[in-house]
């Protein structure tokens, strides 16, 4: 079985020692916020490959329904993968009902499959939409449990903390420091208030993904939002540039003219041609 | 890759919890903290509710990984209406301690979760059921579960008596739980408590600070 084989092949790099390429992680912060009309969800845009950027700009709010988005943190491909496999069957399922779909039954789809797949697929979500029976946001954790709750921060790192200090000395596993989204939840304790109004939760969100950034080396670059109301989506990407490239204040080019030129000698070089062939391309 | 959380002692999120249920002269109680952590580490949720309703007079309080006990009292609720459907009346309390207690022993290898199922039904009146771990099932007249439940033993041991009135009973659980939330990390957050008898269920939340206070400065 392939599974086992792979298992295999770690196991004999290890203990040669070398670590294998590590999967790209989103090791991330994101949330997001019920507020009086809707939702909004949050998130960062950084993506890393062990301990290097791979993506500065990379999209975490995935698009599920017309009126529901999902962030996603944890391995790169599983968030992107599960949340298109789970929007395509949630659009045929919209069809076959003929009505909007519900939270709920996104909910329900992806809690089903993650916990199929017993935590190996590492997708930690935070899934938020409006529907027929208001604004509604859940965190769902990589083994398929979910929760129901006003606010919601996430992100993957935390469950690294407690595994490393079971598999320490494992190459592949560089993460000894905390998610962000302990710093978002800071955040989000200390101010969040029932029925905000829109300005006052996007400012809230932008707040908490900024601690999530600037206090967690897996986080970083700019926050993105997507505020959901009954009538309209706002994807605003970005919503806030935090981390601009500077721009350089000098440079080692010189500008033309800086050395004078004493003398200019041009030498042609007459080459005859020796041999011609040609090959022909079978285009048919 | 990565090894996942098979190491761990709970996969993933865990409701590492406190959870009790009591047959007092009339009905039962059954109530459970509301904390769900992750690694002992981080409270994920403050306010989870493990106490879930299988049906119109029989709850179930859940234990062990978070993933786990959603996914099988999900089938348990599912199994146990078709079983009242199929039967065209309420199902028996032990009924439904049987549906978890096949879910958890067919599957002990993969599952990590245990329940406390209790209700009331026509035949036997109020009862408490424990389907554990590995596939157990023993009906008791008050039984304590997770993780806080070592530190309340005691407790329940000498102050628990038969056919006690309705409000003994709430009030011997109030304090059961805020002693057991006082002392174990895991648990804490508010108390929730279900109160079954033959009328009906009735819910009742004690929020943390309106919990009773042992020594606590």
């Amino acid at each position: 079985m392939a599974t086992l084989t792979n298992a295999l092949i770690e196991g004999d790099a290890n203990k040669v020692g070398c670590s294998l390429p590590s999967a790209r992680k989103t090791g991330t912060t994101i949330c997001g916020v019920v507020f009086k009309d809707g939702v909004v969800l949050g998130a960062d845009t950084r993506a890393t490959e062990g301990m290097v950027v791979a993506d500065k700009n990379c999209s975490k709010i995935h698009y599920i329904s017309p009126n529901i988005y999902c962030c996603g943190a944890g391995t790169a491909a599983d968030t992107e993968m599960t949340t298109q496999l789970i929007s395509s069957n949630l659009e045929l399922h919209s069809l076959s009902t003929g009505r909007l779909p519900r939270v709920a039954t996104a909910n329900r789809m992806l809690k089903q499959m993650l916990f199929r797949y017993q935590g190996y697929i590492g997708a930690a979500l935070v899934l938020g939409g409006v529907d027929c029976n208001g604004p509604h946001l859940y965190s769902i954790y990589p083994h398929g449990s979910t929760d129901k709750l006003p606010y919601v921060t996430m992100g993957i790192k935390l469950f690294n903390v407690y595994l490393t200090v079971l598999i320490f000395g494992l190459k592949s596993s560089p993460d000894h420091f905390r998610s962000g989204s302990l710093a978002a939840m800071a955040v989000f304790e200390d101010r969040y208030k029932p029925d905000m109004e829109e300005e006052q939760a996007k400012q809230l969100v932008r707040d908490a993904i900024a601690a999530g950034i600037f206090n967690d080396l897996g986080s970083g670059s700019n926050i993105d939002l997507c505020v959901i109301n009954k009538s309209k989506v706002d994807y605003l990407r970005p919503h806030d540039e935090a981390n601009k490239k500077g721009v350089r204040t000098g440079d080692y080019k010189y500008k033309r003219g800086t050395t004078g030129v004493l003398t200019k000698v041009v030498a042609p070089l007459d080459l005859e041609v020796v041999e011609e062939t040609i090959q022909t391309m079978d285009t048919s | 890759m990565e090894r996942r959380c098979l190491d761990a002692k709970y996969k993933g999120v865990s409701t590492g919890t406190t959870i009790l249920a009591a047959i007092f002269d009339g009905g039962v109680v059954i109530g459970s903290d509301s904390r769900a952590s992750i690694g002992g580490e981080y409270v994920s949720s403050k306010t989870i509710n493990k106490v879930i309703q299988v049906h119109d007079r029989i709850f179930c309080c859940m234990a062990g990984s978070l993933a786990d006990a959603q996914a099988v009292l999900k089938a348990a609720k599912f199994h146990l209406s078709f079983h009242s459907v199929q039967m065209e009346s309420s199902p028996l309390v032990i009924a439904a301690a049987t549906v978890l207690k096949e879910l958890c022993y067919q599957n002990k290898d993969e599952l990590q979760a245990g329940f406390l199922t209790a209700g009331w039904d026509r035949k036997k009146g109020p009862q408490i059921y424990v389907a554990s771990l590995g596939g157990m099932l023993l009906e008791q007249s008050v039984t304590i579960g997770g993780s806080g439940s070592t530190y309340i033993y005691g407790y329940v041991d000498a102050k628990y008596r038969p056919n006690m009135s309705r409000e003994e009973c709430l009030q011997f659980a109030t304090n059961a739980l805020a002693l057991a939330m006082g002392r174990d990390n895991v648990s804490g957050g508010v108390a929730h408590l279900v109160v079954i008898t033959e009328s009906g269920a009735e819910h009742v939340v004690v929020p943390g600070d309106k919990l009773p206070k042992f020594h606590d400065e």
